[in-house]
């Protein structure tokens, strides 16, 4: 299997079927981990990484994971082939640009990836649609536990799992939910929801496009200790406290915009329909932000005839490299605005 | 000259009045700041300390943000302490899963700091039918 396979289709964590998938979108759980008895990536050499590469790759296929998993090598993989990966968030940028002997390993489901050799030895990932934490810890802790009866990994009685940077020691857990917040950005609240975040120790960063920013309402929530506390207890954390709180939120925001400013909210969602619906030329950020409107507009049970999974479509399908994965051509920006333009208008008008 | 002015006289002059900074507010930006400048002062002394295995520097460290074994970690001894406790909001100890194949001994220890912990939350919630299950499950282990 190779990257271009997966570009024609919805990864199953961004489509939208999950618990609770008008706001949060999907779930994530990642780990970090490293191997006993080789230095960390900075200061391996190329000779021992390509072992460790080896050694995680074997294990990692002979495992039984439930479904048939490949590997792709991504220092043999051209930078497109690599931003397919990042795009659909199997790998981290940083793995996509990396160097040396490196690679990962993903189920066809989409719903399973570990990296190997990225800032740790390994990193596993579970996804799911929708809120499931909870099935998300359990699925990767039983991988875990699987891949650890034949390898050894780096860990301290004191400080538990040691990783690379110290920002990841003990479980090296990552959790995190991806969520959609168009209303409370409209009701100029998104602000509320940044403190109130950073005060509970969260990280909060866009879930498209490469900086910080986060294009289209959407955003993503992790926590950031990992140290001193249990994976159960960061999950129900989330689960119990953090994730109904955020959501509860912009139900109440979506609840006052239709309400009390419908027109509004019409005028934006129609706006961006007629936007998406006639231009020529449209970029990913412009494409993504109105998108995101019209995704709201159709929650919100506003737009007729546009059916979600369209929409879910195009916010993937629309992605620079996919575009030009799927053309087979790389192309520069001119060509991929128009493209994603053309694609766009075929897909909405035809609904 | 000194002269003394009431608040709308002072700003009849244009003079800006502060307003007191409270002494909660104004001690906690001391402590932070002092407990920085430690921190540093410990970073400095600490800038050469080379690890014997994987030969990182904890200036290289500071620098980076990455180790480069196992090793520092013991190698980096209270300064690296020290900024794993400013990361992890306080945290200094392991309360998460084990592995497997760790030393019984290992197992046990983290087991009962998680047990006391949950204890600690039961008698604070009051739920004391839970803590003297916790109670006994600490007993049975020690």
């Amino acid at each position: 299997m190779i990257p271009a396979d997966l570009s024609h289709h919805v990864s199953k964590w961004f489509d939208g079927t999950g618990p609770g998938a008008d706001i949060v979108i999907s779930s994530r759980i990642r780990l970090a981990r490293n191997l006993a008895g080789y230095e960390f990536l900075g200061c391996l050499n190329a000779k021992r990484q390509a072992e460790v590469l080896e050694k995680l790759k074997d294990t990692l296929l002979t495992l039984d994971l439930g479904e048939a998993v490949y590997f792709i090598d991504i220092n043999a993989s051209t930078p497109l082939e690599q931003d397919v990966l990042v795009e659909r968030h199997l790998i981290s940028r940083q793995h996509a640009r990396g160097k040396g002997p490196r690679g990962v390993i993903i189920a066809p489901s989409e719903s399973f990836t570990a990296m190997i050799n990225e800032e740790d030895h390994l990193r596993i990932q579970v996804f799911k649609t929708g809120l499931q934490l909870r099935e998300c810890w359990q699925q990767i802790d039983r991988i875990d536990s699987a891949i650890e009866q034949k390898v050894d990994y780096a860990f301290d009685p004191e400080y538990g799992y040691l990783t690379a940077c110290p920002t990841n020691i003990g479980t090296g857990i990552r959790v995190s939910v991806m969520l959609h917040l168009p209303a409370l950005k409209m009701t100029n609240q998104i602000d509320k929801f940044f403190n109130a975040a950073r005060d509970s120790d969260l990280m909060v960063r866009g879930l498209f496009g490469e900086g910080t920013e986060a294009v289209g309402d959407f955003f993503q929530v992790s926590n950031q200790v990992t140290l001193g506390v249990s994976e159960e207890q960061i999950v129900d954390q989330f689960v119990n406290l953090i994730v109904p709180k955020i959501t509860q939120y912009e139900a109440a925001a979506r609840q006052v915009l239709l309400t009390q400013r419908s027109e509004a909210v019409d005028d934006k969602i129609q706006r961006a329909l007629g936007v998406l619906k006639n231009a020529r030329l449209i970029s990913s950020q412009e494409a993504l932000f109105l998108l995101s409107h019209v995704r709201m507009g159709i929650n919100l049970g506003r737009v007729d005839g546009i059916s979600i999974d369209a929409v879910n479509e195009l916010f993937m399908l629309t992605q620079p490299a996919h575009l030009q994965i799927n053309s087979g051509a790389t192309l520069d920006a001119d060509r991929r605005d128009a493209m994603r333009a053309k694609m766009i208008r075929a897909r909405l008008c035809t609904n | 000259m000194e002269s003394h002015l009431c608040e709308i006289c002072a700003q009849k002059q244009g003079l800006a009045v502060k307003s007191q900074i409270p002494l909660n507010e104004l001690l906690s930006t001391l402590l932070a700041a002092q407990s920085e400048s430690q921190t540093e002062a410990a970073a400095e002394t600490a800038a050469d300390v080379r690890c014997p295995v994987c030969g990182m520097t904890f200036k290289k460290f500071i620098q980076k943000s990455h180790l480069g074994c196992h090793n520092d970690y013991k190698a980096f001894g209270e300064p690296l302490k020290a900024v794993i406790q400013k990361a992890q909001n306080g945290s200094l100890r392991h309360r998460g899963k084990v592995p497997a194949a760790a030393p019984a001994a290992t197992r046990d220890q983290i087991r009962l700091i998680n047990l006391r912990q949950q204890l600690e939350e039961a008698v604070r919630n009051e739920d004391y039918e839970t803590a003297a299950k916790l109670r006994d499950m600490m007993e049975s282990m020690q």
